[in-house]
């Protein structure tokens, strides 16, 4: 690592730090927005109720003041407790939820990252065929299909017409319907990219060489062309994990998971502000840090590549 | 001819030493005529096949959207069978497609013709074909007017950017960087959750109320969020483009700003922006029918496809066709909107793979 690849890496980290940054602050002053402050319900309070809640959260106390406060209960993960569901801790709630969608999250990226190489490998390995045809004409469909259509029909084609999977996903069986939900664009994804760099690498000059050196055909493929067709494939790591948080509140809905997208999407429906708070900043921070991770990653394996 | 002939035996004649006539002139500036560029990408994309087929269904569906509802003889919020002063006629809610209530029976029987419900009615008793025509004409509607708003914005602050430079584009830039880098999806759902309480008491009464306070909130996201990619997009070509060698070489002739501006840069430019925002439609319209899904969406009656999708979820078990038929919608849009911009991009602007 050259001095010029440290510094990238750390403005990179300065500029993460800043963005969790704005997503906080942002989240705050949007949460004041709301008229009547977030502690409004919906029943009528009297004045001196009112009072003594404001009094209890904080709010009768300077704008600045607050935000201060809210600041440093942030960093400690402190986002006070859920508004709706009585005695409940936001954080508790979020890392309740967290256990079950981190799970689904994972094996969906796994699977995604599995299949999407090997299949776009095989697709420029058999460049213009009908197998690549096929896998391109797929993978199309899949990346414009929005993840709760692909949930829905899933969920009429294979638990309500079949019966092949349970339509509650709260046993082992019942998330095997929302992995494949969250996994198909994805995968989709990451097939186009690796057949794209995989035909990008194929043409360069060193395969030529080692095809002229004698190198046997399994080892060009995975030791020369493969090896660096994953590069571009790092970069999708942050907008994966974007997509499968976003793509988790609404396949969670659809297949009755007890995950933290599914408790987000309550949390947004009764105006629970201080869960859509606290998930907001848990799952911005989330996908910011991902981001990094595979920018660096991206920067660390491939020194050629040049970032602004 | 003779002429010609002549001054080829003689040296010079004085003729040749008159002033360069328009036509000459215009003959010496003949740029590879710019109908080239243009005319090239327009035959290129009619011969890419798929991206033919994807813009005639577009131009079907929006027709589609357009026209039907002027004469259909249902409207996508009355509830049939529920008239004022009358008990509600239950027989009319939840049919099948292509079936009848039984006053609609009746009628039938007593000869008279009934309009058929193609895709049955929904739990309110309303007529399902028209509602997903109207889904559609919304769901077209935002995404066309969101991806407009992003071309706006994304235009101005970019040419600005690009233009001005130094300072002004350095804090631009940072700007956009950090907006690029928040998740924009949380972002949308945080907004369009305050903005629907924020801004719908002070609609109340306005034009925009009918829109709804959910249409307005998704346009200001945009507007606040997805102009950044257009803007870097415009800032980079504006970049590129002037210290191009073209540029360089009509300025060495004597070209003037304006001339530059118009022949050069402008055209060089709408193709890669045209495309972009061609693919920003299908975007606009993916994330309209997430947050309606959300319900974050369109106001109740309205329906647009992703609230339609939504509402459907409850009845999945006894009408799946009524998730399957605006999913279908939503995916069939999406997918030639994609298919098309892909044509386009590869038409008009090969450079550009990204």
């Amino acid at each position: 690592m050259n001095a010029k690849t440290i510094k990238y890496i750390v403005k990179r980290i300065l500029l993460a730090i800043f963005t969790v940054w704005v997503v906080i602050t942002v989240t705050f002053f949007i949460m004041h927005a709301v008229p009547g402050g977030p502690f409004t319900s919906e029943k009528a309070v009297s004045p001196a109720v009112q009072k003594a809640m404001e009094a209890k959260y904080g709010l009768d106390k300077p704008l600045f003041v607050q935000y201060t406060t809210y600041l440093t209960d942030v960093l400690q993960f402190k986002f006070g407790p859920s508004l709706k569901q009585r005695g409940r801790m936001v954080i508790d709630i979020i890392a309740d939820g967290m256990k079950t969608s981190i799970k689904l999250g994972l094996i969906a990226a796994f699977l995604a990252l599995i299949i999407g190489v090997v299949l776009g490998a095989f697709a420029a390995l058999r460049r213009n065929t009908v197998l690549d045809r096929v896998i391109m004409v797929i993978t199309t469909a899949f990346v414009s299909m929005p993840s709760f259509i692909m949930g829905s029909l899933l969920l009429i084609l294979f638990a309500i017409k079949t019966h092949v999977f349970p339509a509650n996903g709260s046993t082992a069986a019942g998330l095997v319907l929302p992995v494949i939900t969250l996994m198909l664009y994805p995968m989709s994804y990451i097939t186009r990219l690796t057949r794209s760099s995989m035909l990008d690498v194929l043409g360069q000059d060193y395969i030529r060489t080692a095809k002229a050196k004698g190198v046997s055909g399994g080892r060009i493929i995975f030791g020369h062309a493969l090896k660096n067709a994953l590069i571009p494939v790092i970069t999708y790591f942050g907008p994966m994990l974007a997509y499968i948080v976003t793509g988790s509140l609404v396949v969670e809905q659809i297949f009755a998971v007890q995950g933290i997208g599914r408790s987000y999407v309550s949390s947004i429906t009764n105006r629970d502000y201080t869960m859509i708070m606290g998930t907001t900043i848990v799952l911005a921070t989330l996908i910011v840090v991902m981001n990094l991770v595979s920018d660096i990653l991206y920067k660390v394996v491939d020194p050629r590549i040049t970032l602004e | 001819m003779e002429a010609t002939q002549e001054t080829e035996k003689t040296a010079l004649s004085a003729a040749d030493f008159e002033p360069a006539g328009q036509e000459e002139k215009a003959y010496m500036v003949k740029m590879r005529p710019q109908t080239t560029a243009f005319q090239d990408g327009m035959r290129r994309l009619r011969k890419n096949k798929v991206a033919m087929v994807s813009f005639i269904i577009i131009v079907l569906i929006t027709i589609a959207a357009l026209v039907i509802p002027i004469f259909w003889p249902y409207q996508y919020e009355s509830m049939l069978g529920m008239t004022p002063g009358k008990p509600v006629d239950p027989s009319f809610q939840n049919l099948s497609p292509f079936s009848y209530s039984t006053t609609e029976q009746a009628r039938i029987a007593a000869g008279e013709k009934v309009f058929p419900h193609i895709f049955g009615t929904d739990a309110s008793g309303r007529d399902y074909f028209i509602r997903v025509v109207y889904g559609t004409r919304i769901s077209l509607a935002v995404g066309f007017f969101a991806s407009l708003i992003v071309l706006v914005i994304g235009l101005l602050v970019g040419s600005v950017s690009g233009y001005v430079g130094g300072k002004v584009d350095l804090m631009i830039m940072r700007i956009v960087d950090i907006i690029y880098s928040l998740p924009d999806m949380l972002m949308v759902i945080l907004l369009a959750t305050v903005l629907k309480t924020a801004i719908g008491d002070s609609l109340e009464g306005t034009v925009l109320a009918r829109i709804g306070s959910n249409i307005i909130s998704l346009f200001i996201v945009f507007a606040l969020l997805y102009w950044v990619s257009m803007a870097r997009l415009v800032r980079g070509q504006i970049l590129s483009l002037r210290e191009q060698e073209y540029v360089l070489a009509a300025k060495a002739a004597g070209a003037r700003g304006g001339w530059v501006i118009r022949r050069h840069l402008i055209p060089n430019c709408v193709s890669v922006i045209v495309i972009s925002t061609a693919l920003q439609i299908p975007n606009a319209i993916f994330t309209e029918s997430y947050l309606s899904f959300l319900g974050l969406g369109v106001n109740a009656p309205m329906p647009s496809l992703g609230s339609l999708a939504s509402d459907a979820l409850n009845g999945i078990n006894s009408y799946p066709y009524r998730l399957v038929i605006p999913a279908l919608v939503i995916s069939l849009i999406v997918l030639s909107l994609n298919l098309f911009g892909d044509g386009l991009r590869d038409a008009f602007d090969p450079k550009l793979n990204g």
